[in-house]
């Protein structure tokens, strides 16, 4: 999900820049440079794994992961998230430059507030982790609908049932989203709980 | 699946160009165009993105390609804009009304999406990777950033190889994707392999980096002139943009 050049207005444009920026440079501030390595893997790691087509009723969908990457990350999601986005922009030519902001605001904003809200569920009971998982997951695209729909319509109130109309459409790719970061964290509490965040309350390993 | 920069859009041409000009090229021209809201002045950059795209002699098929995927895209607002903005009609299809409004913001949109694409392809994309990463450190950009754009560059190929191998192995295992829990599990737990061998990985490389003195700051070797050539080509820049904001705000 994220919104082509040309369509959005000067000011919310430089908005986004702005906050794009500022979350960014919080991210680096919170980045121990002995960690840049494996968020410099992580990120790698979400850009491919984005670009699978995973089949979804009789279409197939690319994954976002932006709850997952925040879940992983915290704020230096920001940092990892513009890289990816620049590498998209810089390989594919999707986004472009002059978005570059907003979109990294569409999918980093709703991956730190995931991990505000879920990360320390993510070492507890079972149940309650891949709820947490699903919750993030399912929220982190969510939120970015809103944060897509909310810089259209401040580009042009016309965008306003556009806005409406992506967000709904992504319901179900919020539920897969949500599905995805579940099963995926549920795996990793098995296979290498050191990868999530938090200190355990039970010993998974 | 991942194309290399260079290839994309042919090789990186005007070498003499300092990549730091290149870069702040591409962000003054692309900042000032997502600005503009005449459609003169739109033309005017488009026709400059086009004239960029000639000096740095791109292959006219890779760009057109990338330009058709763009404005396969940019139909559907054509299909939609005109109406659902009320406005002036011009045209009357039986319940449907399309409106003057409508088809210039259309156009409008199509015009800076390929201006804004051609500029990127002819100053950016060519660049050799480690080149604008560090043409980037010089413009003021965090090396702890520049740092982590360049390391996720570097292991992209082998993740996306290692992630190849997984997908093949479980493709041999008869794994076909379908929409049910099977797929979506396989493909979470891929995902979760692939997470956990790119964070061995990312141990390995750190202690590499720390046996080669890494010490957290990120150091520059490349050198940048910035030669006559390129201020040449930086006040041309210059002067376009400054002749897109006459047609803009004059007049």
């Amino acid at each position: 999900m994220h919104i082509s050049e040309g369509v959005l207005s000067g000011p919310v444009l430089l908005a986004g820049a702005a906050l794009a920026a500022a979350g960014t440079g919080v991210g680096l501030k919170k980045l121990a440079p002995d960690q840049i390595a494996r968020t410099a893997m992580l990120a790698g790691a979400f850009f491919v794994a984005s670009l699978v087509h995973v089949p979804l009723g009789p279409t197939s969908v690319h994954l976002l992961l932006n709850g997952l990457v925040g879940l992983l990350l915290g704020w230096p999601a920001f940092p990892a998230i513009l890289v990816g986005l620049i590498l998209q922009a810089v390989f594919f030519q999707f986004g472009g430059l002059t978005a570059l902001g907003v979109n990294t605001l569409i999918m980093a904003l709703p991956a730190v507030i995931g991990y505000g809200l879920f990360s320390r569920f993510l070492k507890g009971p079972r149940a309650g982790a891949l709820a947490a998982a699903f919750g993030c997951g399912f929220l982190a695209v969510l939120l970015g609908g809103v944060v897509a729909g909310l810089a259209l319509t401040f580009s042009g109130e016309h965008f306003l049932n556009v806005a409406l109309a992506l967000i709904l459409a992504h319901l179900p790719v919020m539920i897969l989203e949500g599905g995805m970061t579940a099963l995926c964290v549920g795996f990793l509490r098995r296979v290498q709980p050191g990868l999530l965040p938090g200190r355990p309350s039970v010993e998974v390993r | 699946m991942l194309p290399e920069p260079a290839v994309a859009a042919g090789k990186a041409t005007r070498g003499w160009i300092d990549p730091r000009v290149r870069l702040a090229a591409a962000l003054v021209y692309s900042g000032a165009t997502a600005v503009w809201q005449k459609p003169e002045s739109i033309a005017a950059a488009l026709g400059f993105a086009l004239g960029l795209a000639v000096f740095f002699r791109l292959a006219p098929g890779p760009v057109l390609r990338r330009l058709f995927a763009v404005n396969g895209l940019l139909a559907l607002l054509w299909l939609i804009l005109p109406f659902s903005l009320p406005g002036e009609t011009l045209l009357q299809l039986g319940p449907l009304a399309a409106s003057r409004e409508g088809l210039l913001l259309a156009l409008r949109i199509t015009l800076k999406s390929n201006a804004l694409l051609l500029a990127l392809l002819a100053l950016v994309a060519p660049l050799p990777f480690p080149s604008a990463g560090h043409a980037l450190h010089r413009l003021g950009v965090p090396g702890k950033f520049v740092q982590l754009l360049l390391l996720t560059w570097r292991y992209l190929a082998l993740l996306e190889q290692e992630f190849g191998r997984l997908r093949r192995a479980a493709a041999l295992r008869g794994f076909r994707p379908r929409t049910d829990l099977h797929t979506y599990r396989t493909f979470a737990w891929l995902l979760g392999m692939l997470l956990v061998r790119a964070v061995d990985r990312a141990e390995r490389v750190r202690r590499a980096m720390l046996c080669r003195g890494f010490q957290g700051v990120f150091f520059s070797l490349q050198e940048f002139r910035l030669n006559g050539r390129s201020l040449g080509f930086a006040a041309a820049v210059a002067a376009a943009v400054a002749a897109c904001a006459v047609l803009e705000f004059g007049g």
